[in-house]
């Protein structure tokens, strides 16, 4: 194949413009300067090492890791029996039931935000924590819904029909044979949507409140007060970690082609 | 009492839209059933509602005296076998097999035993481990037949079991099938769109059009006296000449097409309804491309009955026999020989016996060539 040079241009720049910023942000993460210019001055590993030392790091990836957890096993919870309703029966207002399941993710993260507090905290007086968990569990739903409905199409109807006619209940009949076949969607619906709750911002900046933040606010509040390579350290060890969970599912199950 | 029995039921997927109304259809005990038709016929919403995966929304489907028609399908003991194996991706050959046995929890020695002969039954010993992924399509239905058998179900549905194969294995499967009814005297339900396979195989062909019963007879009852215009077309009663009917006598009909005259037998199949015939009734006659004789115009007189001129267009090879197209006066017909022929080659006339003679009668105002 000739390789035309605007294809080949094309492609540069989308390299240059994806994986760029990453690269800026691993290497001033090892900067021996205090601002953040680049290039940087010198090598050292001391932001790593106040990553750790910061508290309210420790505290927020805490509150982000079990705000993230517990929406996601919910949303999976709700999803998957939705994206099996869906996919399975035809009924009147389905397309608009559809519809109503996808808002959030359509809806601007913003206007959620303010309308959660609105309900939940002003309305509802509702303890921030409850208030991120069920906030976090709303916009992640969609995405459960979808992943999970993704992987159910894939997978013949006629294969559920023969257990029923074997002797199992539609329940039973989803647990022995369809729950097995989907395993590798449910996990990448599990994967996205913890992603998805970890960078969220929009949502947790109206529902956090003093002393309890997730840890991209607690990035923003601490940028806010200190331009040091410390977030970057912060940042390259989340990209690291990310890269890692995602590349563990799929070589274990093969989520890629879900997401 | 009939071992299945279908009572006006009406059945479909869509409120206001049954595809089935009214359809009554009875099925003896240990009779391989065939429902022949083409897709959208009724066929499949027919099996499903005796599998109970389409629930009658009026009627009764009873099986052996059982009461079936609110019965949910996991407990009909009703076997089922379907046109993409749907076999469970993620067991082994023995674990598919098995499934039903575990859900009707026969003790642990009998399902390894059991599912031993059945596998024995369909030639698969020594499969028991592997994955279906792992199994080519012929041996998946195969292990699809085995877990259908081997919860000894009172009836066998199959959904175009072998559309899926090609033709090798198709005839192949064809004969374990015919096999294993033999064997077992299961009650079957076969649904198909290949006339072939129902010929082959049934002791009874349903046709079906358009959610109602065409015919429903014994293979060579269907084939070679089809009880409407719709089953000739399905049985390859490809060639057709409108005439009009000169005259009616007591078992002929004498048709004219054009200048020529032909005799035609009045016969019924036992079910089919009867046809009135009169005088000056617009026909079509329909005959195989099989039934067409083709003969030297020496020996032919030329006002003889049952014959007609025609001209060889071109003709296909087909191995053991010749199709070959021909054209007599507005009519293209399909004439089926013996061996390899050349169109240039062919006699000028064409016979064809009262006997092969399917008559349509056509309204009015469609005549026309």
């Amino acid at each position: 194949m000739r390789r035309s040079p605007f294809l080949v241009l094309v492609f540069a720049l989308v390299l240059v413009f994806l994986i760029g910023p990453f690269l800026i942000i691993l290497i001033s993460s090892v900067s021996g300067d205090t601002g953040m210019g680049f290039p940087p001055d010198g090598f050292s590993l001391r932001w790593y090492a106040k990553v750790f030392d910061i508290d309210m790091f420790r505290t927020t990836f805490a509150i982000s890791l079990q705000a993230g957890l517990a929406a996601t096993a919910t949303a999976l919870a709700l999803g998957i029996p939705v994206a099996y309703v869906v996919n399975r029966y035809r009924f009147p207002g389905k397309n608009a039931i559809e519809v109503f399941f996808a808002m959030p993710a359509i809806v601007p993260g913003l206007v959620i935000g303010f309308s959660l507090l609105r309900f939940f905290v002003y309305v509802m007086r509702m303890p921030v924590m409850l208030g991120l968990y069920l906030g976090h569990t709303a916009i992640l739903f969609p995405y459960t819904v979808r992943v999970v409905s993704a992987s159910l199409k894939n997978f013949d109807v006629a294969v559920e029909e023969a257990a029923v006619s074997l002797g199992s209940s539609r329940l039973h009949a989803f647990f022995s044979i369809v729950f097995p076949n989907i395993r590798s969607g449910v996990a990448a619906a599990f994967v996205l949507a913890f992603i998805t709750s970890f960078n969220n911002v929009p949502i947790s900046l109206f529902l956090t409140g003093p002393g309890v933040a997730t840890l991209p606010i607690q990035m923003l509040i601490y940028m806010e007060y200190y331009f040091d390579p410390t977030i970057s350290a912060l940042s390259s060890i989340i990209i690291v970690l990310t890269v890692l969970v995602v590349q563990t599912a799929e070589r274990l199950l093969g989520i890629t082609r879900y997401l | 009492m009939a071992f299945v029995e279908l009572n006006h039921i009406t059945a479909g997927y869509a409120p206001g839209k049954p595809v089935l109304r009214n359809f009554d259809l009875s099925v003896e005990r240990g009779e391989l059933l065939s429902l022949l038709g083409p897709s959208g016929c009724g066929k499949t919403t027919t099996l499903r509602t005796i599998a109970g995966f389409v629930l009658a929304q009026q009627g009764q489907v009873v099986v052996n005296g059982v009461n079936y028609t609110r019965l949910p399908p996991n407990k009909r003991n009703i076997g089922l076998v379907f046109q993409n194996y749907a076999l469970f991706p993620h067991l082994s050959v023995f674990e598919n097999v098995a499934y039903g046995l575990k859900r009707r929890r026969v003790a642990r020695t009998d399902i390894g035993r059991r599912v031993t002969e059945a596998l024995a039954m369909v030639s698969l010993t020594g499969y028991e481990d592997r994955l279906p992924a792992q199994l080519s399509g012929g041996q998946r239905q195969r292990v699809a037949l085995a877990r259908a058998v081997v919860i000894e179900p009172e009836l066998l549905l199959l959904d175009e079991p072998l559309s899926n194969l090609d033709a090798k294995l198709r005839d192949e499967m064809r004969a374990e099938l015919a096999r294993l009814q033999n064997r077992l005297g299961i009650t079957m339900i076969y649904v198909t769109h290949d006339q072939v396979e129902a010929l082959s195989l049934s002791s009874r062909i349903v046709i079906m059009h358009q959610g109602m019963i065409e015919q429903s007879d014994p293979p060579d009852v269907v084939y070679e006296r089809p009880a409407t215009a719709f089953v000739a077309r399905f049985m390859g009663y490809d060639n057709a000449l409108d005439g009009v009917v000169s005259t009616v006598e007591a078992q002929v009909v004498i048709v004219t097409v054009g200048a020529r005259t032909f005799r035609c037998s009045l016969q019924e199949s036992p079910t089919g309804k009867r046809r009135s015939v009169r005088p000056g009734d617009a026909v079509r006659l329909m005959f195989r491309p099989d039934d067409v004789r083709l003969v030297d115009e020496a020996t032919v007189q030329r006002d003889a009955t049952n014959t007609l001129p025609v001209r060889s267009d071109f003709c296909n090879y087909q191995g053991s026999s010749t199709l070959c197209a021909m054209t007599s006066g507005g009519f293209r017909l399909q004439v089926l020989l013996p061996g390899n022929v050349q169109a240039s080659e062919l006699p000028g006339w064409a016979r064809v016996s009262p006997d092969a003679i399917v008559m349509e009668v056509v309204s009015a105002e469609t005549v026309g060539t």
